[in-house]
């Protein structure tokens, strides 16, 4: 079943052109891991799909739909809510862990005091954070390590229940150890949501991704399981990239 | 929608600004201006300033503003761009750190304070050594300087430091000290920065009313040297608004508006000199 | 026969100058405020702060001043904040270039060079006959907001800028809209610095003479209503001192102003480090 259907989706920066005719299905409850090199483009993937690319003042054109209704037909909350990103970098908001974790939520609906423990105790959990984090939920989020800040950004997300969850870069100087924390759970995590992330680690997509798609230059080159890609690229650019000739 | 709502409101009081110089400038002139044709230039830049009898020259004033600031200048710009260079270039991040407060310190105690003590100590002690009656054009000057240096030293280490340290690094590698350097590498680097701060310290001295009138003695003639007593157009607008009725009031409002044109240029010239965006 | 003298040399006499031109500054500033202290804070009594000014200021406190001042400054802020504040978060999140940010820092940038004697001669025509406010801590608060009115916009403009812009991203990303995200993620963060700026432009206020002696006027009655008369500390202290009422009684009032301007200029300096440390 097709979660995210990408049609024709090109993205301007003023005059330049970050994507170009990108084509794209994204399968329910997968991994798809987006390769490639530096500006081909990847993070203007993910953040057309949130229309987060509005506050950049950048435009697209194309249609993209998230189960088969147009991403403009929805309000911008509820697209938000429903598709969560998390960035390369572990930004938490000042303030405390609980803090964090509740001003998602807050901004949709209105909870009693219960309701939200729960919803912030699931999120944690789901995160595999909680165990880390339970005694110090009021403590500034900031004293918490790398690793922890980016467990904690998706759980800040996950309180959101969304459906699709993108990852820009998402271990990107983070240690291997807290590396494999967050592949572990975003495995965990695979059959109840479904993930888009970005990684300039092709490793890494080996790893986890159930497709990969390679992004070159703006344009989509190739998609497939992530078996296929590694082990037999259809196109001589994916073989080239993958096995190191250029990056 | 309450995003637009908003946005309207925002953009409305973002306005305020702009609107309240429009305003001023627009009654400055609406006041000024009538007076000004009703004197005729010939009038209004004589020497003869009688606004009861119909003198309304404002020359003896503006030359008044002219030598005061000058002299402001020439104490406030070496003093002002010596602890700026030292500051940015010759001291420790600690130094430099307990003298910035200091200095916006400086730049915060008020004009009046500033001359109280021109009255009390530097007036006395230019009557004995130099002569005169004190009251001149050296103690404004003197108060002046140290009045702007605040805004040139402020301004010009900002400028200094933001040049990139690729500059200094560049010229220390080829084996220039670092005064060699200052002079000629970073100083020009930073020319724009330096050239604003002296600009805007301008501006301040020509604006300065109160520290002005405590120390200057007023005397309505053009000064025939720097000890001799002077006024200037700021003085005379704050002695006489008190009492000033009718073409009286009217030609205060005329050196207001004259004032605030210089000030205006002055502003704009150094606005784009920085290039602020 | 000429002497060379040496690039070494140079530095080392360039240093020299340098270093005591800046002591001469630290100096001057130390003397200021050490001559006033020595004379004034000898007159610095609970009956000097709390009594009524008697005799044209010859005898008595300065009472009624602190009180008009207070009231002048808080007018002022009152009205200032909300429209510097709100100038500012316009032009950080809602412009990007173009022709009306450059307008409205046109604006800002001059009507901070405008000289204090140009805002009496303003508020004077516009406030006090015009709109017929009088004499009254109302015009001078209106005529003091809009002098410091572009302190608050520059401070307020820097610290919402320096706001990181992950932090906004984020916020949209978990579905927040502008007003939300401005509200409850930039303002927030950005509060320390925007409370330094108010706190500057409360310190120009309190300082400031010429704007205030032609609006607000210069009653010795303590203040009974906005729009009574009042006389500012800095108005009673240059009345004091130039009319040559009371030297003792001026000493007093400039220590109480240079003591209120210390306060001032430490919070306002704290609470910038206290915004450094929290969020770098």
């Amino acid at each position: 079943m097709i979660k995210v259907a990408i049609r024709n989706l090109s993205l301007y920066y003023d005059n330049f052109q970050a994507l170009k005719e990108i084509n794209l299905d994204v399968v329910s409850n997968e991994i798809l891991g987006v390769i490639g090199p530096a500006n081909s483009g990847k993070s203007s993937l993910l953040r057309a799909i949130n229309r987060l690319y509005e506050i950049d003042y950048a435009r697209i054109t194309g249609r993209i739909l998230l189960d088969n209704e147009d991403i403009f037909d929805l309000t911008i909350n509820d697209l938000r809510r429903r598709v969560g990103l998390i960035f390369a970098t572990p930004v938490v908001l000042p303030g405390s862990i609980y803090k964090n974790m509740s001003y998602g939520p807050k901004l949709h609906s209105k909870f009693r005091k219960g309701e939200l423990d729960e919803i912030v105790f699931n999120a944690l959990r789901a995160a595999n954070l909680w165990d880390e984090v339970k005694d110090r939920l009021y403590d500034s989020a900031s004293r918490l390590s790398g690793g922890q800040q980016q467990r904690l950004c998706i759980a800040r997300t996950l309180a959101m229940h969304p459906e699709v969850i993108m990852m820009d870069e998402p271990c990107s100087g983070l240690d291997p150890v807290s590396t494999a924390k967050i592949e572990a759970t975003m495995l965990d995590l695979k059959e109840n949501y479904t993930f888009i992330f970005v990684t300039n680690n092709t490793k890494q997509a080996a790893r986890i991704a159930t497709r990969t798609a390679f992004f070159l230059s703006g344009e989509l080159i190739e998609i497939d399981s992530s078996e296929k890609v590694f082990t037999n690229p259809q196109d001589p650019r994916t073989d080239d990239y993958i096995s190191g000739r250029f990056g | 929608m309450k995003d637009k709502i908003t946005e309207k409101l925002l953009l409305f009081i973002a306005f305020s600004a702009i609107l309240s110089l429009l305003l001023i400038t627009f009654f400055i002139f609406q006041q000024g201006v009538p007076l000004i044709f009703k004197a005729g230039l010939q009038n209004f830049f004589s020497l003869k300033w009688a606004p009861t009898k119909g003198g309304f020259g404002i020359l003896s004033m503006i030359v008044g503003s002219l030598m005061v600031t000058t002299g402001a200048l020439a104490v406030g710009v070496p003093f002002g761009l010596a602890c700026a260079i030292y500051l940015a270039e010759f001291s420790s991040s600690a130094f430099q750190k307990t003298l910035k407060p200091i200095i916006e310190l400086l730049a915060g105690i008020p004009s009046v304070v500033y001359g109280f003590i021109g009255i009390v100590i530097l007036i006395p002690f230019i009557r004995e050594t130099f002569g005169g009656p004190g009251f001149s054009v050296l103690a404004a000057s003197i108060v002046l300087g140290i009045m702007i240096l605040p805004t040139i030293v402020s301004i010009s280490y900002d400028a200094l430091m933001s040049v990139p340290s690729t500059y200094r690094d560049g010229s220390l590698a080829l084996g220039a000290t670092r005064w060699q350097t200052v002079v000629m590498c970073l100083i020009p680097a930073a020319r724009s920065g330096i050239v604003a701060s002296i600009i805007l310290g301008m501006g301040r001295a020509i604006g300065e009313t109160m520290a002005v009138i405590m120390i200057a003695g007023n005397a309505l003639k053009v000064p025939g040297s720097i000890l001799d007593s002077v006024r200037t157009l700021t003085s005379t607008i704050a002695l006489e608004l008190g009492y000033a009725a009718g073409d009286h009031r009217a030609a205060l409002f005329a050196c207001g508006s004259f004032l605030f044109l210089i000030i205006i240029i002055l502003n704009i010239i150094a606005i784009r000199v920085t290039g602020r965006k | 026969m000429t002497l060379r003298i040496g690039p070494r040399t140079n530095q080392i006499i360039a240093y020299v100058i340098l270093l005591l031109m800046t002591i001469v500054t630290i100096v001057v500033l130390f003397f200021i405020i050490g001559f006033v202290f020595k004379n004034g804070l000898g007159q610095l009594s609970l009956e000097f702060l709390t009594d009524k000014t008697r005799e044209m200021g010859r005898e008595g406190g300065i009472f009624p001043s602190i009180v008009g001042t207070f009231f002048v400054t808080i007018f002022a802020i009152v009205i200032a904040t909300p429209l510097g504040v709100g100038s500012a978060v316009y032009l950080v999140e809602y412009t990007r270039g173009g022709v009306i940010r450059r307008i409205i820092s046109f604006g800002a940038d001059c009507l901070a060079g405008v000289p204090s004697i140009i805002f009496g001669l303003f508020g004077f025509i516009f406030f006090v006959i015009q709109l017929n406010l009088g004499w009254s801590i109302v015009s001078g608060g209106l005529t003091l907001a809009v002098m410091i009115l572009p302190t608050i916009i520059r401070t307020s403009e820097e610290a919402i800028k320096a706001v990181p812009h992950t932090y906004r991203e984020i916020s949209y990303s978990l579905g927040g809209g502008k007003l939300d995200t401005i509200l409850k993620v930039v303002l927030p963060t950005s509060l320390p610095g925007i409370l330094t700026g108010i706190i500057l432009g409360i310190g120009r206020a309190v300082g400031e003479t010429a704007a205030v002696i032609f609006t607000a006027g210069s009653s010795l009655g303590i203040p009974t209503s906005l729009f009574s008369s009042t006389r500012t500390l800095a108005v009673h202290f240059y009345i004091l001192a130039r009319e040559g009422i009371s030297m003792p009684k001026a000493y007093g009032t400039a220590t109480v102003l240079i003591i209120i301007i210390l306060i001032v200029n430490f919070v306002a300096y704290r609470l910038m480090h206290r915004f450094i440390a929290r969020y770098y």
